[in-house]
């Protein structure tokens, strides 16, 4: 059973978002996602500094089988990327929520997040 | 049959039919009889729309025995001349080794396998792979190979595609080297045409003043000339441009490798390692860069990892780059490979060895030398620098005699548009020749050449031939594969062992669907080493080709008949490569028709990921129409997609019957709507196994369609390639199709573009499907769909109580394949798809394809060829695993320590000392008695996807990890 934590908003494209304390909001995928995926092969980190558009493809993740668009949940500036996943992408597979984050976005129009799906919805979205 | 029976019926002329067909009379009744119809034509009726039916028999000339087809054909062969061609461009003589000739040319343990996806089945050819691409990394001075592509020219173009996804420019023009291959030139155009990329022809030199995202050139040239691309590289990556080479292999041994020079691509043909000119194929062609280029990569690519036991194994990697996994996002819709001929290649490089390839280089090179001397010293003038190529400077009258003196002595040089002639040496040049070509080029004048005297006066000079400052320096093929084999003891029994490892048709049945692995007949397979077949040059006169042309010809029309189209063009040399030639038809017709805004192509969602992946090529918008729970195209969907598009659509592509292995009612009507809509129909021949003599392709409604050779006409899969893809074309699309700019074809119009390097494809396994169609006639060919059919719905009934079969058509029949959902016994049990499929390695099958089209299924194909013990044996063996699958339900196995899970066994299971299974071995490695009298052993335990993926490694690992 995948794990939906409250405290996060969710994309229908299976991102999930964390609004920090500074205004900046950390995203992953969920872990409805990696269970769908299977093993995590390789993670196509998006470029530091990069500027995207809400629901723009910012980048692709790979397991043996599959490869799925990574879409930006909100429009706004990559601040910094988890260089760790390059040599461990399937932290990916075991911390969706905590050390297998992808990004970190300087929200360019932070009205987005609450736009997003909340934990129930989107669990009942992925039934 | 009795003492009086007539001679009329003891004539052999339908012989093959009853060879070619496995069930006999007798079993096609019983398994009839078992669906509960009297005769084949009753199950067709049952089976086939009746709107699409022939009802008459196929115009195909009555059918001959194998004895009477190979002396017909051998008498169309001796029509061809076999003059010596020197004319280069890409095409040299070579000889293939005696022992690799007849023990992997000529042998089905390495002709009849299917491309490795089954990889526990596939070490021998796995390892060889790999070996040929560390031949390649070596000989190219690069870091990472694939596993072949079709020929040069497409993998040209397939660099330039490479350089625009990775290169930073924002220019959106290519750069071409003037004296790259002509044939290259015209496939690349072709190419950067649907792209809409510029294309900019220029002299090497200036490369760099123009601002591109990539450029090729070629080394050594068109003519022969060998220049230090290592400027113009650096010059251009300065302005972020990717920079391809197509390097000829057998001059890399002596020369500075590209790789070196800084390339970032490097591409060429292996022919010359072994593989036969064949009158333009099928060869291997390499394609290696640099690393960090390797998600970018087409085609296959082999790499390393571990099985269950950690012991080393190959598979193929990385395949989310590929079109089955990303469709229109994949990197290319090349989907074969050349295993055959990139094993052959590697196979030469082992049996020579790196001082036995440097040695035939410098054979080569010393002979053009001493050719290029003896002419100096009579005045006449040749390029200085080359390896094997001279372009010589004779005009007028005098090369007009010296063409005559070439056609006497039945040589055929290269004819160029200037005041030249270009003369190009092989492995199979000597000393003779060359005085031989002295007399040809220099005709009294040759009198008083010697080669011994000219060879004795070229001391250490280099002015001529390679520059000193590019003569390779770096070794290559350092590694033990490469020199441990040159004594035919030890390759007979290297070669065999490795052929011993994989698992092909010459031992079970590979019921993979959408595969069509039929029977490839012994006569079918005779005549393709035949010297009139292998021996041509794709380029030689037409006047010496006129048997292989006749054979074309023939085959074309055969092909024009049973698939109901006006013409055929013979040039895709794969199935992918027949969709992008065929939707290159069609957008050229709509353009021809002003139609220039028509570039929506629908595509079902159940289609072969090449469809989307060659649309993609075409520059076209994919458009995914819905399937309904029945496998078939939502018509709803299709109308409402159709409505939203008309104004744009340029094409639907369809498989029929459709991929779900059924025959939709609906097809003609789809294909109206279609036209109705302004749009072209694209007809995906993977299926026509199906169709042959009962319904054809052009009658249902298409415009446009591929015929895969290597499916429905026997030419086997060779372990990975080749394949043939020739498009049947209505009339209107006709003058459409690829042309050639090295060899003028008619029929299409004359500013046609080329999509392969040769004119005609794979032109030397055609004869495969001539053989069959001619041994068949249109009786056994009927013959031969109805028996399809028939086995599918066989397995389908006698599985169908232990698995549900997905999609049927009407009366609840399948077409010539079936469907077994596995996902609710994955649900129940946890035992998946993969797990059934490597479980069947143990009892000595191939899977059938796995999750295509539908996740977590399994899709059967026996084909006709099958005889009906060996289904009832995979039907056993179904039953079995269905039953061991219900152990772990019921929890009498466990879920994860079961014989499923660790499929499949091997030796090493069942010799350890330290077995702790729940089960015993027996269970393991015999689950049926028949597998003690015959038992294939998988050579390695279930490979590890997930780390090979995660550690790629394309080479060949260190000596000391091959235990």
């Amino acid at each position: 059973m995948s794990d939906f934590p409250d405290d996060l908003k969710y994309s229908a494209t299976h991102e999930w978002v964390r609004l920090e304390e500074d205004g900046t909001v950390t995203m992953g995928i969920t872990d409805h996602a990696q269970e769908l995926l299977g093993d995590i092969v390789f993670i196509d980190l998006p470029e530091e500094g990069k500027v995207v558009d809400a629901r723009q493809e910012m980048s692709v993740v790979e397991s043996v089988k599959a490869a799925s668009d990574i879409y930006a949940p909100i429009s706004g500036e990559i601040i910094a990327v988890n260089e760790d996943l390059a040599d461990a992408p399937e932290t990916v597979n075991s911390a969706p929520y905590t050390d297998g984050w992808i990004c970190r976005i300087l929200p360019s129009n932070p009205a987005e997040i609450e736009e997003l799906l909340d934990a129930d919805t989107y669990a009942g979205m992925c039934e | 049959m009795n003492i009086n029976t007539p001679l009329q019926s003891l004539q052999e002329s339908e012989s093959f039919i009853g060879r070619h067909i496995g069930p006999d009379d007798h079993d096609t009744q019983a398994m009839l009889s078992e669906l509960g119809y009297g005769s084949l034509s009753d199950l067709i009726r049952a089976t086939v729309p009746d709107v699409i039916a022939l009802n008459r028999p196929l115009a195909l000339a009555a059918p001959s025995s194998e004895q009477e087809a190979l002396s017909r054909l051998k008498h169309l062969a001796q029509q061809n001349k076999l003059h010596r061609s020197l004319i280069g461009l890409g095409y040299f003589d070579t000889v293939t080794p005696p022992v690799i000739l007849r023990n992997v040319l000529e042998n089905p343990g390495w002709y009849t396998a299917y491309t490795p996806y089954q990889p526990e089945i596939s070490q021998g050819r796995l390892e060889t792979l790999l070996a040929y691409q560390q031949m390649v990394l070596d000989l190219t001075g690069m870091q990472l190979a694939n596993a072949s592509l079709l020929d040069e020219s497409t993998a040209a173009a397939e660099a330039m595609a490479l350089a625009k996804r990775v290169s930073k420019s924002k220019s959106n023009a290519f750069f071409i080297d003037e004296r790259t291959l002509p044939q290259t030139i015209d496939v690349i155009r072709t190419r950067a045409d649907c792209f809409g990329f510029d294309i900019i022809i220029g002299a090497a030199a200036d490369a760099a003043s123009h601002d591109v995202f990539g450029a090729i050139f070629q080394y050594p040239d068109r003519d022969g000339v060998i220049t230090d691309l290592g400027p113009m590289i650096s010059a251009l990556q300065a302005k972020n441009a990717v920079t391809c080479v197509a390097a000829d292999l057998m001059s890399l041994a002596l020369l500075k490798s590209p790789g070196e020079m800084g390339a970032d691509v490097v591409v060429g043909n292996t022919q010359r390692f072994g593989v036969p000119m064949g009158f333009g194929g099928p060869h291997a062609a390499y394609f290696a860069t640099k690393d960090e280029y390797k998600r970018a990569v087409p085609g296959r690519i082999i790499g390393v990892s571990v099985d269950a036991r950690g012991k080393q194994a190959f598979r193929m990697s990385l395949q989310t780059r590929e079109q089955h996994i990303r469709r229109e996002k994949a990197n290319s819709n090349i989907c074969t490979a050349q295993v055959l001929l990139a094993n052959i290649a590697a196979m030469y490089a082992m049996y020579h060895g790196p001082e036995g390839v440097r040695k035939i280089a410098l054979r080569i090179h010393r002979l053009t030398r001493i050719l290029a001397a003896g002419l100096t010293q009579k005045g006449i003038s040749t390029n200085s620098s080359f390896f094997d190529t001279l372009t010589v400077s004779v005009s007028g009258a005098q090369r007009d005699a010296a063409l005559q003196r070439a056609a006497e002595h039945g040589f055929n040089l290269r004819v160029t548009d200037t005041a030249t002639l270009g003369v190009s040496l092989d492995e199979c040049s000597t000393a003779a020749e060359v005085e031989t070509l002295w007399q040809v080029l220099l005709g009294a004048d040759a009198a008083g050449l010697d080669v011994n005297v000219t060879d004795a006066t070229l001391a250490d000079s280099t002015a001529i031939g390679i520059p000193a400052a590019l003569q390779r320096q770096s070794a290559f093929m350092t590694h033990a594969v490469f020199n441990r084999y040159h004594n035919e003891t030890d390759m007979l029994r290297y070669l065999k062992r490795l052929e011993n490892r994989d698992l092909s048709l010459a031992h079970a049945m590979i019921p993979l669907g959408s595969c069509t692995m039929k029977l490839n007949a012994t006569a079918e397979m005779m005549p393709v080493t035949w010297p009139e077949f292998s021996k041509p040059h794709p380029f030689a006169p037409r006047e010496q080709v006129s048997g292989y042309l006749q054979m074309i010809r023939e085959l074309e029309d055969m092909l024009a008949e049973i698939c109901g189209f006006d013409a055929v063009s013979m040039q895709p040399n794969s199935g992918a490569q027949g969709e992008y030639a065929g939707l290159l038809a069609i957008r050229n017709y709509l353009n021809s028709i002003g139609q220039t805004q028509r570039d929506v192509c629908l595509i079902p969602s159940s289609a072969h990921g090449t469809n989307p992946a060659s649309a993609q090529m075409l520059s076209m918008k994919v458009v995914v129409v819905a399937c309904d729970d029945k496998g078939n195209i939502d018509v709803n969907d299709l109308k409402v997609k159709v409505e939203q598009h008309k104004d744009n659509l340029a094409a639907l592509m369809i498989t029929y019957p459709s991929t779900h292995g059924v025959f939709e009612e609906a097809v003609k009507d789809i294909c109206q709507l279609i036209h109705d809509n302004g749009g072209q129909v694209y007809m995906d021949g993977a299926n026509l196994n199906a169709q042959v003599g009962v319904s054809r392709p052009g009658d249902i409604g298409a415009d446009v369609s591929h015929v895969n050779l290597h499916k429905t006409f026997c030419i086997p899969h060779g372990g990975g390639g080749p394949g043939m893809g020739p498009i049947g074309i209505k009339k209107h699309l006709a003058p459409f199709v690829a042309n050639h700019s090295v060899v003028k074809l008619e029929g299409p119009n004359a500013d046609s573009g080329a999509v392969s390097a040769a004119p005609w494809g794979s032109a030397s396994i055609l004869p495969i499907s001539w053989m069959y169609i001619s041994m068949m006639g249109a009786a056994g060919l009927l013959k031969a769909t109805q028996v399809a059919i028939l086995s599918a719905n066989y397995i389908a009934q006698r599985l169908e109580g232990h698995y549900p079969v997905l999609y049927t058509g009407k009366n609840g029949r399948v077409a010539h394949e079936c469907i077994i959902d596995l996902r609710p016994l994955k649900a129940a049990s946890g035992i998946t798809e993969e797990d059934v499929a490597k479980r069947l390695m143990d009892y000595g099958f191939h899977a059938p394809t796995m999750s295509f089209p539908v996740p977590g299924t399994l899709m059967i194909e026996p084909t006709e060829s099958e005889p009906r013990a060996e289904l009832d044996r995979f039907i056993e063996a179904m039953i079995c695993i269905r039953r061991e699958i219900a152990r772990v339900e019921l929890g009498d196995l466990h879920a994860e320590n079961n014989m499923l899970k660790h499929a499949p066994h091997t030796l090493a299971d069942i010799m350890d000392e330290n077995w702790e299974r729940p089960y015993s071995k027996n269970e393991a490695a015999f689950p049926v008695s028949s597998l003690r009298d015959h038992k294939f052993w998988p050579s390695v335990n279930r490979i590890d996807n997930v780390y090979g993926d995660r550690n790629l490694f394309c080479a060949c690992p260190a000596i000391e990890s091959y235990t």
